[in-house]
């Protein structure tokens, strides 16, 4: 994707302009991203169709492929209230009610012509689908079926049981690093096949340094909201920021963007502004929003005065960035599958055996609570919530709630039996909240 | 073992249909009666390389849920509601104590749901090992081999840890060879079923399969012999029956009331029920290296389902391929409710036998499924459909 040269304005300088800048530029940037796939449709140049858990961005804009990104685009579906359209010609073409509802709207796109109500979507050259959520699999074989497309399986093998770790240097960590590594090397040979253009190293070094600084500054950012009250909401602005981090991800654009975010965030920390009049609760989020009913389902927690300061969307659909990696450009290739094997391995990590590692987010973002989101499209991160949930409040004592519903489907939205519950928690929430204070003046 | 090999084939079949159905796990129960000291390992579904656990003098037993035979009261509270029924009940297993008597306990990646497995596995039963066996997922990787050979030598060292000693390269041969009679038995079995389905029935091979679930190979190998030896002289006719291949319960199993509904209106030559059993299609060598042999044989020396990915075996020409050679004139597709694997595979299947004008039934199960009378008239207008064209 051409660089864009519309952020290479003087950052601004008045307040007013400062506070908002990433969420303003972030629609802007994204806007102009599907553009630009609105323009590869028509072209026909050569794009990679993949996914916002490991997107192999660093080696694929070696090859200047356009990158789409299934799941954002049904989730932009959503957003636009359109989802269910795309949902029931699916459906009406033989995909069951049960099938992860990204899939079958991407699928009633494909159907009806690639038409995004963002823009058209061209077709793929090639996919990379990673094992971070065995359905990108299942969904890549769809594509294969339909455009006969080079499909490539880019797996990262994850954590085997509570308590197994690897680190780097262990005789563990070089075995996958090896095979991660290997695949790589599979990967840009393909990549050339697609293409027809020859590999250069020297693009995937600049690419990779683009994601040290971008990395650097999202893991800033989201430290940021350890601030009372938190600069930013997770489940709101982190939609924005994502999409950005995904879509710009190995850009100069992109590094840029997370560099102004930081400047905004730290100027919103020293002024000591959130992002509602008073921060009561602090949540953790588990699990994606319900993006269908997006702005109620963020009212029902504003409402009550509660901000999501974190979320672990964050940290698995945010490629492992979070974790502020930083590439050794000099060994290019070992290096990315190195940070692919311990960001994508902590990815999966805290989507299967997050307790321990959820507990400490809890404290060191001062939640007063965790907000399981169990979405029925998603058994990747659905399917232990309710196992995550029961261990965290009786070993770690956390406050948590636990509601379902979807991240497309509309069908499966129940506002009264969310708000019931969403209500019956903040009472109790108040009430621990008040009784620790009298706690500590007695 | 306790397992009384009767000659008449009845026999055979009423005993072993106790023992694979019965949520208890009796034959297990005893194997540990009988081996003070010893271990047993229990694995999901779909594919476990067992000559592992075996080569260490364990058990192996694959959990592949409980059907309608147990509520998974305590498991609910655990899952979501929108998972699987096998999950629910594998799990339910675990919390109602009843395989209390397994040392380890290992998933797959076959899917989200099973991943997830380990996870809650390991935070709620503890003194279990409770792992992933990292089945690789780019079959088409050129290191997936030895990637998979090193990933059996880690879970090898963690059964040697469990059992106290140390698995030769002897064990694993000897293993092997025991793992590659069964599977030649089963492809035996296969065999009657697929060219004279009227001598052997889906339900009576499928039992005899799934008991080799709950009991050493060594026995479950005798008890094959016997049963086979034993199927040329059953007194049944050939009738006059539509054939079909039953594709779809990979994972969670149909109950057996489902599939005889449908075995009274058809024939079923081919199946891809208990496939993890039947994954590996030829011997795997005997020599060399054992590990590297089993991790081979995994991609090289596999069938297909929809729980892997390999450019190698597409899936809808892997179905024709069975249909073919089976000489099945229909196909049942049945995807398990709630199993995105399968449903979305379900279409594919659909869309390639439209294609290619063969006759297809869809139908939506759930192992704990009880009433099948919807199911039986699905069937029968099926089956007529086809004979009456
Ligand atoms: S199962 Fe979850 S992670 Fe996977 S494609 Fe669907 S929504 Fe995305
Ligand atoms: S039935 Fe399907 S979803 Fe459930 S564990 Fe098996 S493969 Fe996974």
């Amino acid at each position: 994707m051409p660089e864009m040269s519309v952020t290479q304005a003087p950052a601004p300088q008045k307040e007013g302009e400062l506070v908002g800048r990433g969420r303003r530029d972030g629609n802007r940037l994204f806007k102009e991203w599907y553009a630009e796939l609105d323009a590869a449709a028509e072209s026909g140049d050569p794009s990679a169709y993949v996914f916002v858990m490991g997107s192999a961005a660093e080696v694929l804009k070696a090859f200047d492929l356009n990158l789409v990104f299934p799941e954002i685009n049904s989730l932009q579906m959503a957003v636009r209230k359109v989802s269910l359209e795309y949902l029931n010609k699916a459906e009406d073409y033989g995909y069951s009610t049960d099938v992860c509802g990204y899939v079958k709207a991407d699928v009633g796109m494909h159907l009806d012509g690639r038409k995004h109500p963002n823009g058209r979507i061209p077709k793929p050259s090639i996919v990379v689908a990673t094992n971070m959520c065995n359905t990108y699999v299942k969904w890549v074989e769809i594509w294969q079926r339909m455009y006969g497309c080079k499909v490539f399986v880019l797996d990262i093998p994850g954590q085997r049981g509570i308590g197994w770790s690897t680190e780097p240097g262990s005789e563990q960590f070089e075995n996958d690093r090896r095979y991660v590594q290997s695949q790589l090397e599979e990967l840009i040979e393909a990549c050339v096949a697609v293409t027809g253009k020859p590999f250069k190293i020297e693009r995937l070094q600049e690419n990779l340094a683009h994601v040290n600084r971008m990395a650097a500054d999202w893991s800033a950012v989201l430290k940021l909201n350890q601030n009372i009250p938190a600069p930013f909401n997770a489940m709101a602005d982190g939609l924005t920021y994502m999409g950005v981090l995904s879509a710009y991800r190995g850009t100069e654009t992109g590094a840029r963007y997370m560099a102004e975010l930081r400047e905004e965030m730290e100027h919103k920390v020293r002024l000591g502004l959130g992002t509602i009049a008073e921060e009561r609760f602090r949540l953790h989020g588990v699990g994606p929003a319900c993006y269908s009913y997006f702005r109620r389902f963020l009212e029902l927690f504003q409402d009550w005065g509660a901000v999501y300061v974190n979320s672990e969307y964050l940290a698995y659909a945010g490629g492992g960035l979070d974790l502020g990696i930083q590439f050794d450009v000099e060994r290019p290739l070992e290096s990315l599958a190195e940070q692919l094997l311990i960001t994508g391995r902590r990815s999966m990590s805290n989507m299967f055996f997050s307790q321990d590692q959820l507990a400490d987010t809890v404290r060191d973002w001062k939640s007063d609570g965790i907000v399981y989101h169990s979405v029925k499209s998603c058994r990747t991160v659905s399917t232990g919530m309710a196992d995550s949930r029961e261990y965290l409040t009786r070993i770690k004592d956390v406050p948590a709630l636990f509601v379902e519903s979807d991240l497309v489907d509309p069908r499966l939205w129940s506002e009264a039996q969310f708000k019931n519950r969403i209500d019956a928690f903040f009472e109790a929430l108040g009430a621990r909240k008040a009784a620790a204070l009298v706690a500590a003046k007695g | 073992m306790a397992v009384q090999v009767r000659p008449a084939f009845e026999a055979i079949l009423e005993q072993c249909s106790e023992l694979a159905e019965d949520v208890t796990y009796p034959s297990v129960k005893r194997w540990r009666e009988d081996h003070p000291g010893g271990h047993a390992v229990g694995h999901f579904q779909v594919y476990f390389p067992e000559e592992l656990i075996h080569a260490a003098g364990m058990l192996p037993v694959t959990l592949m849920g409980a059907g309608s035979r147990l509520e998974a009261k305590q498991a609910d509270s655990h899952i979501g509601s929108f998972i699987c029924s096998i999950c629910r009940t594998s799990l339910e297993l675990g919390f109602s104590g009843r395989v209390g008597f397994l040392d380890a306990f290992y998933t797959t990646p076959i899917c989200d749901v099973a991943r997830n497995l380990a996870g809650i596995w390991g935070r709620n039963f503890k003194g279990m090992t409770a792992e992933i066996l990292y089945l690789p997922q780019n079959a088409n990787a050129k290191q997936a081999v030895p990637y998979l050979r090193d990933e059996y030598a880690r879970v090898l060292a963690e059964l040697e840890r469990i059992s106290g000693r140390p698995i030769e390269e002897a064990d694993l041969r000897r293993s092997i060879g025991v793992y590659n009679e069964n599977r030649r038995l089963l492809r035996e079995l296969y065999r009657y079923k697929r060219e004279t389905p009227w001598l052997l029935s889906t339900t009576e091979a499928y039992v005899l399969a799934k008991v080799g679930t709950v009991m050493p190979r060594e026995v479950h190998n005798e008890i094959l012999r016997s049963a086979l030896a034993e199927i040329p002289n059953r007194e049944a006719r050939r009738q006059d029956r539509v054939r079909v291949v039953f594709e779809g319960g990979f994972c969670e199993q149909p109950p057996l009331d489902m599939l005889q509904l449908i075995e009274e209106a058809c024939y079923i030559v081919d199946d891809d029920l208990l496939i993890g059993m039947r994954w590996i299609t030829d011997d795997v060598p005997e020599t060399g290296d054992p590990l590297y042999a089993l991790a081979e044989s995994y991609f090289e020396r596999s069938t297909y389902s929809c729980v892997q990915h390999d450019d190698r075996k597409p899936k809808e020409e892997m179905l024709l391929r069975r249909v073919e050679e089976s000489g099945a004139q229909a196909v049942i597709l049945a995807a398990a409710k709630m199993c995105e694997p399968g449903l979305d595979e379900q279409v594919a299947y659909q869309k390639t036998l439209e294609a290619k004008q063969i006759p297809f039934l869809l139908l939506d199960f759930e192992e704990k499924m009880t009433a099948f009378e919807r199911m039986r008239m699905e069937v029968e207008t099926f089956v007529e459909s086809i004979l009456f064209d």
